[in-house]
């Protein structure tokens, strides 16, 4: 019997620090990440002020000049186009599905959703260049007057709202249902229409989950390289239109993380664009937490 | 068996003569090939507290719903018969849905807050209505309060968030905004059920100064609370009523073997 209960015992111990090894493991990842990038970016840094690499747009890797500020400047444009355009698709369908449709919709819609978050990217880049790069050069475009390729900022931030939308819109739906349907009962019951309730309890109520929702969208946007790459242009001017082509960050490692050990310099430059990457990634979580945290002290 | 004493003057069953503010005939709610509701015929006498009383599961909840077509929010519910109040057929008149739930205050069983403050949370009602003069509204918002006893406790803290109140003050915010509305008719869904003993007790005392001026329909599965404030009971069982009629019959002389069983507790 006591060998019994020590044996329960050790297990307990042995299972309970093994979950707590991996607990910590992960949480040593983001730290592991960020240290590796400052420790190779930090050659370049030596000899180049950090001011100089974020406001110079001058990108001659050759000649040893490594202006990030095209790149910067691309990635805020795409994603944040991207998110205008999918976030109010998303927010109004979610209201759509989880208010006014029908259960059967969502039965059907809920599948077509998590395919299209499931689809590889290199799909939607293919679909990006095959519909989306001629429709913007041969019937957008000429309607402001402008002649373009059709491999512009506008371009990547169609395809990137595209990919971003399932994973906004499951965010979403989760959200909203997660309401009480008495809170919207009580609103009902005061005498309000159903428009009025989503609009001054619905919305209300769910804004810090929207809030979070979109984050995530954003710095899932600001990731997403292959599909951008393929449609946006890739030319490291700063783009002086959403007509113009851009170059992400992602695209930029991607598209030179072959050559760059035969550049002196070039490793850091790229290692130091995916640190700008990963520093924007956590601005955004911080803003939109901050977002939250202020509501949520003057609602919730 | 057990003897649940009702401290109430008996009213003897014929001279029950009051007018009636709800009449229900034939009511029957299904949802796919479920039968929630059969063949409900009930009648709610005007200022007095009804309470329906039964089993959880017997559709108590869903009958004081479709009071108000707060059953309008789920498609799939499929309702038909009559509910008059006032002898206006609510379910089938051409008014508009939004005015006949502003005749009725609603408490659900946990108070929901709307997520704004306690000012907004009263003001909310009014000002759908149209009223929106500051001064009016702040007079108002002071009366509702005092009304649900809640004022002394919040009147220096109005622009705070509902959610900051303790659960039994929400519920009585609930209550306030609920009577801000003007109804004749307050709807309760087991109002008491997340509160604790005290806080009980406030809303059962305010039901009881308020039924003067309102006619109360309250769900409760709480024997006691029942034959505490109930002047007229509506005993369902599975989706019908079983028995209807003043709380001293239903107690002390239940025409019903399921009833009889319900009050000695062997079905629950």
């Amino acid at each position: 019997m006591k060998g019994i209960i020590l044996s329960r015992k050790i297990k307990n111990k042995l299972n309970a620090t093994w979950m707590t090894i991996w607990t910590v493991f992960i949480f040593f990842i983001p730290l592991l990440l960020t240290a590796g990038l400052i420790l190779k970016s930090s050659i370049l840094l030596k000899d180049h002020s950090f001011f100089n690499l974020v406001t110079s747009s001058i990108w001659k890797p050759l000649s040893g000049e490594f202006g990030f500020l095209p790149f910067i400047i691309s990635s805020l444009l795409v994603t944040v186009l991207a998110l205008l355009i999918a976030g109010p698709v998303c927010l109004l369908s979610a209201i759509h599905l989880t208010q006014y449709a029908n259960r059967y919709i969502l039965q059907i819609m809920q599948p077509v959703i998590d395919i299209l978050a499931g689809l590889p990217s290199v799909i939607y880049g293919v679909w990006g260049i095959i519909i989306i790069v001629p429709f913007i050069s041969e019937k957008i475009a000429p309607l402001f007057g402008i002649q373009t390729s059709g491999y512009t900022i506008i371009s990547g931030a169609l395809v990137l709202s595209v990919m971003i939308i399932p994973f906004i819109l499951n965010i979403l739906l989760d959200i909203f249902n997660a309401i009480p349907k008495e809170l919207q009962e009580a609103s009902l019951s005061l005498g309000a229409s159903q428009w009025y309730t989503i609009k001054f309890v619905l919305i209300k109520k769910a804004f810090p989950g929207v809030v979070s929702a979109m984050g995530l969208g954003l710095s899932r946007a600001f990731g997403e390289t292959i599909a951008v790459l393929m449609v946006v242009g890739n030319v490291a001017s700063i783009p002086k239109g959403i007509f113009q082509p851009g170059y992400p960050l992602p695209a930029l490692i991607a598209n030179n993380y072959g050559e760059m050990l035969s550049i002196p310099l070039y490793d850091s430059a790229l290692m130091l664009a995916a640190l700008f990457l990963l520093i924007l990634v956590i601005a955004f979580n911080l803003i939109s937490r901050l977002l939250i945290i202020r509501y949520e002290k003057r609602f919730a | 068996m057990e003897t649940l004493s009702v401290s109430k003057k008996v009213i003897p069953i014929t001279n029950y003569q009051i007018p009636k503010k709800i009449q229900i005939e034939n009511l029957n709610l299904k949802i796919g090939k479920k039968h929630i509701l059969k063949d409900i015929s009930v009648s709610v006498p005007k200022n007095k507290i009804t309470v329906i009383l039964g089993p959880s599961g017997c559709g108590k909840t869903t009958l004081l719903k479709s009071m108000n077509r707060l059953t309008d929010m789920y498609p799939d519910m499929e309702v038909t018969g009559k509910i008059c109040i006032d002898d206006e057929d609510i379910l089938h008149s051409g008014t508009d849905v939004t005015n006949i739930r502003k005749r009725m205050g609603l408490l659900s069983q946990r108070p929901y807050p709307l997520p704004m403050s306690i000012y907004k949370n009263i003001a909310y009602g009014l000002k759908i209505s149209g009223r929106r003069k500051k001064r009016f509204l702040e007079k108002r918002i002071r009366h509702y309060l005092i009304q649900a006893s809640l004022w002394d406790e919040v009147k220096d803290r109005l622009r705070e968030p509902a959610s900051s109140l303790s659960i039994g003050q929400q519920q009585r915010l609930c209550l306030a905004r609920g009577l801000a509305v003007d109804p004749d008719i307050i709807l309760a869904d087991e109002p008491t059920s997340a509160l604790d003993p005290i806080s009980s007790q406030e809303i059962e005392k305010k039901f009881l100064e308020l039924k003067n001026g309102y006619t109360i329909v309250m769900v409760t599965h709480v024997l006691r609370q029942a034959a505490r404030i109930a002047d007229y009971v509506i005993f369902m069982y599975l989706g019908e009523v079983i028995e209807q009629g003043p709380a001293y019959e239903f107690f002390n002389n239940p025409k019903t073997e399921i009833t009889r069983a319900y009050l000695r507790g062997s079905i629950n």
